[in-house]
């Protein structure tokens, strides 16, 4: 099996960020496998401003932002990028099985990064009831689908949740045209920048429901309206508060999971809540010569948090290493 | 050139009959209102391959149960390439003085000729199902019960019912039927009409709609729902064996269930509703199966939960009717099949191809029957060295389209090629989505594959069929 000094899982901007900080630390051989044809990860659909304000001092697109770092990995003859390849097993000793097309590889790590980043809840984890129909997306795919393919999920639609990607699909679907009836929040408060809530919902008209719940999707093909409710402090139903809005798309936006199964399958001690590693200190796991970083260690709200700390899980595997 | 048999509805009892009667020199046309096969009642239920026990002796459903279970393991499974895992079940109780009522499951499963029963005691469960909470006592243990997939082995029975010579047509809604003054019907489907001399009805929720529109209104179906609720595959372990509390008047209770992809699940409810058409779940129905699952296995948790769904059994009276209709000769009923429909139909499938010949189809074995399908290959079902020798062979099973479930775009291909038209149907056969994520990384992959392969435009594919278009507009 061939050896690698470091191998990082995940090109988004944490597993990036981590890798170019390893090399200016010292380390002299990287591989760094993504799963996705291209590196960027979850920032290539993210088209809107606001990166990047803290560490260029400037507002960036999200392809834009991660597109600065992609120039300085890939000038890098030291750090090889390998696309399209997914990995499939971790072991504690630093064993990585990958599949890319026409191989499945292995290679013995000395140090291993991982910057697997989030997936989206859904619906059915907060498991709202009613019919299954088609038009009941979570928000980063509805996102991926409109920024990426140019495919419009719907016409009418109602957003669940008021996190920053709710909101920003919010207004991104009214840039489209599409008639957003709603966004229904069960909080008191929006979990999202305030920032978002002022330019994503007040500056188009949407109204945004706090304290209220989806109790039923009605529609047996396709969406054709939602119940909602509100509820009271303790989240019980408040009776007659009921009412409709009829629509034909629901986007999910009710937070982020971090992707450590990986992690988990090699062995290292989880925080079974937030499926994150359970460690006191930032980007480490209980496992010798295995760190995490970016949206895989915790869910970052602004992209320059998960380059910031990233770095220092790069310095820290160097460290490992020996190098500093 | 008429038809010998024209099967209206292919679910798992049409599939089976289709599969059955493609053994003989027969022109059989299977005929589906849905945009694929198995997208009635036998794509959601529990997978369960019943072992016959909690039926009575006296039923037919019982007899058929316990010989559809032998057919499968014995045949079937083998021969059409199918993952049915036999786990065996438990049937537990909470008080000692329930052990008569085991006994009496256990003497009605004997007189229907299950096989291998055994009551089990508490140090038992302790060392076989650990995660059973302190209230279960004891349990019958059922070794011939298992698991497979619903919708697969409805795929397999029609694949292999088609490469045998089997018409099969989708999106054809069976809205009139006609009888033929000498025999035999004309039968009014997908704005076309065919005509055959036997009609054999497995229209599942409609199957009294169309026993009606044949000339024989003789009974009405009337849905029960069940809810279940998948739990995440972190939990396949919870559970070696199916397990089962003792079951009331109109439920085997709610259960938990292993299924054969690794999800493990908990459920179904069972309630009379008035809708064939209403597959929604409610927030009562998930308690009353959070409360019977957690009853059995207190660690059971409402976070484990990633996805659920309804299915309705189409219940007439207490057992399956499966017989000639001799108000209107050339008809054969496979209706009212509630559960056990799934384990049964294989046979179902030779009882009903057995009442054909008596009124007068003559079947006529084939010099060439197909009995073997090859099995799909799929990543999630094999070792990782079996996963290099696929990748080695074709490079595209390397190329992992859904990360949740480890499915490469080969296999979505293949879904394609196979006969998938919909992002369910490719879910079913694949499952590609059917993960954590729900699809949320890969769902843009799979419908990009499945425009290249039907060549249809985005706007145009589907979730399951006409109505359940996914994207409205497409901009570039
Ligand atoms: C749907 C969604 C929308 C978001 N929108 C915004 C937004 O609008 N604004 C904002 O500031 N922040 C947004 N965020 C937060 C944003 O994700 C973070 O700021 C940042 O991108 C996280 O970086 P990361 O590198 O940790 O994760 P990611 O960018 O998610 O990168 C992780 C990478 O790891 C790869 N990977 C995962 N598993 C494997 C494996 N087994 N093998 C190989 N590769 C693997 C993935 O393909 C991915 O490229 C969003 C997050 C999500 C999930
Ligand atoms: C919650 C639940 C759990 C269950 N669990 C189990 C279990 O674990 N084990 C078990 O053995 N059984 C189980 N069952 C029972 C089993 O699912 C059914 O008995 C079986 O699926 C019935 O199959 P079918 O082919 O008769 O009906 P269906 O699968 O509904 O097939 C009928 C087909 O006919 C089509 N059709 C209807 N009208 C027309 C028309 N006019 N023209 C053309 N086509 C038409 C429909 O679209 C459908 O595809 C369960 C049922 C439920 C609801």
């Amino acid at each position: 099996m061939k050896e690698r000094e470091l191998v990082i899982v995940g090109g988004g901007p944490a597993g990036m960020a981590a890798a170019l900080a390893a090399r200016a630390a010292g380390v002299e051989d990287v591989l760094l496998l993504e799963r996705d044809q291209h590196l960027g990860g979850i920032l290539n659909q993210c088209i809107h401003p606001g990166f990047g304000l803290h560490h260029f001092k400037e507002e960036l697109t999200g392809p834009e932002y991660a597109d600065r770092f992609v120039r300085l990995v890939k000038e890098d003859p030291a750090i090889e990028v390998s696309l399209r390849s997914f990995v499939v097993k971790l072991t504690g000793d630093r064993q990585l099985s990958f599949l890319r097309p026409g191989a499945l590889e292995e290679v013995k790590a000395r140090a291993v990064i991982l910057a697997t980043g989030c997936r989206e809840r859904t619906r059915e984890m907060i498991a709202i009831p009613g019919s299954r129909p088609a038009g009941v997306y979570p928000a980063g795919l509805a996102q991926k689908m409109v920024n990426m393919e140019g495919w419009i999920p719907g016409k009418e639609a109602v957003i669940v949740g008021s996190g920053d990607i709710g909101l920003i699909m919010a207004r991104r679907m009214a840039l489209e045209g599409v008639s957003v009836k709603a966004v229904v929040e069960i909080q008191k408060t929006s979990r999202g920048l305030v920032r978002n809530v002022v330019q994503c919902l007040e500056d188009y008209g949407i109204p945004l429901y706090f304290q209220h719940r989806i109790s039923r999707i009605h529609g047996r093909d396709r969406v054709e309206k939602v119940d909602v409710v509100r509820v009271d402090d303790e989240f019980r139903d408040i009776p007659g508060s009921g009412f409709e809005i009829s629509c034909d798309t629901v986007l999910v936006s009710v937070g982020l999971i971090p992707e450590n199964e990986l992690l988990e399958m090699a062995g290292a001690e989880m925080d079974k809540k937030t499926n994150t590693p359970a460690s006191a200190e930032v980007n480490q796991t209980s496992l010798p010569g295995i760190f995490a970083c970016g949206n895989a260690f915790k869910v970052y709200d602004l992209a320059d948090s998960v380059t910031r700390d990233s770095e220092l899980a790069g310095r820290a595997a160097a460290k490992y290493l020996g190098r500093l | 050139m008429p038809h010998d048999v024209i099967i209206v509805g292919a679910g798992i009892t049409g599939a089976a009959i289709a599969r059955e009667l493609s053994r003989y020199k027969l022109k059989v046309l299977l005929l589906e209102k849905e945009a694929e096969p198995a997208f009635g009642v036998s794509k959601s239920n529990s997978g369960i391959i019943h072992a016959g026990t909690q039926n009575p002796p006296s039923s037919l459903k019982g007899w058929l149960c316990v010989e559809g279970n032998r057919l499968l393991r014995e045949e079937l499974a083998a021969d059409l390439g199918l993952n049915f895992v036999q786990c065996g079940q438990l049937i537990v109780i909470f008080d000692e003085a329930d052990l008569p009522e085991l006994e009496a499951i256990k003497a009605e499963g004997t007189a229907l000729g299950v096989k291998g029963m055994a009551l089990v005691d508490r140090a038992w469960l302790d060392a076989n199902e650990p995660n059973l909470g302190p209230g279960v006592k004891a349990a019958l243990l059922v070794p011939s019960a298992g698991i497979i997939s619903p919708y697969r082995y409805v795929y397999a029975l029609v694949e292999n019912a088609v490469k045998n010579g089997v018409e099969l047509k989708t999106s054809s809604k069976v809205i009139g039927v006609n009888r033929i003054e000498k025999g035999g019907f004309y039968v009014e489907a997908g704005g076309q009409v065919y005509t055959t001399k036997f009609l054999v009805n497995a229209a599942g929720l409609h199957a009294d709609e169309i026993s009606g529109l044949a000339g024989a209104p003789s009974f009405k179906i009337t849905p029960r729902k069940g809810e279940e609720y998948l739990l995440d595959r972190k939990r396949e372990h919870i559970a070696n064996r199916i397990i089962f509390p003792l079951p009331t008047k109109t439920s085997k209770g709610i259960l938990i269930i292993k299924t054969s992809d690794g999800n493990p699940m908990i459920g179904p409810t069972a309630h009379d509703a008035d809708d064939k058409a209403d597959l929604s779940t409610t927030d009562a129905g998930l308690q009353e199966v959070l409360d019977g699952a957690r009853r059995m296995m207190p660690s059971i948790s409402k976070s484990d939960i990633i996805a659920y769904f309804a299915g309705l059994r189409p219940v007439s009276g207490k057992d399956f009717i499966i017989r000639h209709e001799d108000a209107a000769p050339g008809l054969v009923n496979a209706a009212g099949i509630q559960s056990p429909g799934l384990t049964s139909a294989p046979a179902i499938a030779v009882m009903v191809a057995d009442l054909l010949r008596k009124h007068g189809l003559p079947l006529e074995p084939k010099e060439q029957f197909h009995r073997l399908r090859p099995r799909p290959a799929h990543l999630f079902q094999v070792p990782l060295e079996e996963t290099r020798r696929l990748i080695e062979k074709n490079p595209a099973y390397g190329d992992i389209v859904c990360r949740c479930e480890l499915v490469s775009a080969q296999e979505v291909r293949d879904a394609v090629k196979r006969g998938a038209v919909t992002l369910d149907g490719v879910k079913f056969r694949t499952r590609a989505q059917a993960g954590r994520c729900h699809g949320g990384f890969c769902t843009t992959r799979i419908l990009k594959i499945m425009q290249e392969e039907l060549g249809f435009p985005v706007t145009a594919l589907t979730k399951r069929g006409p109505g359940s278009e996914l994207i409205k507009e497409e901009r570039k």
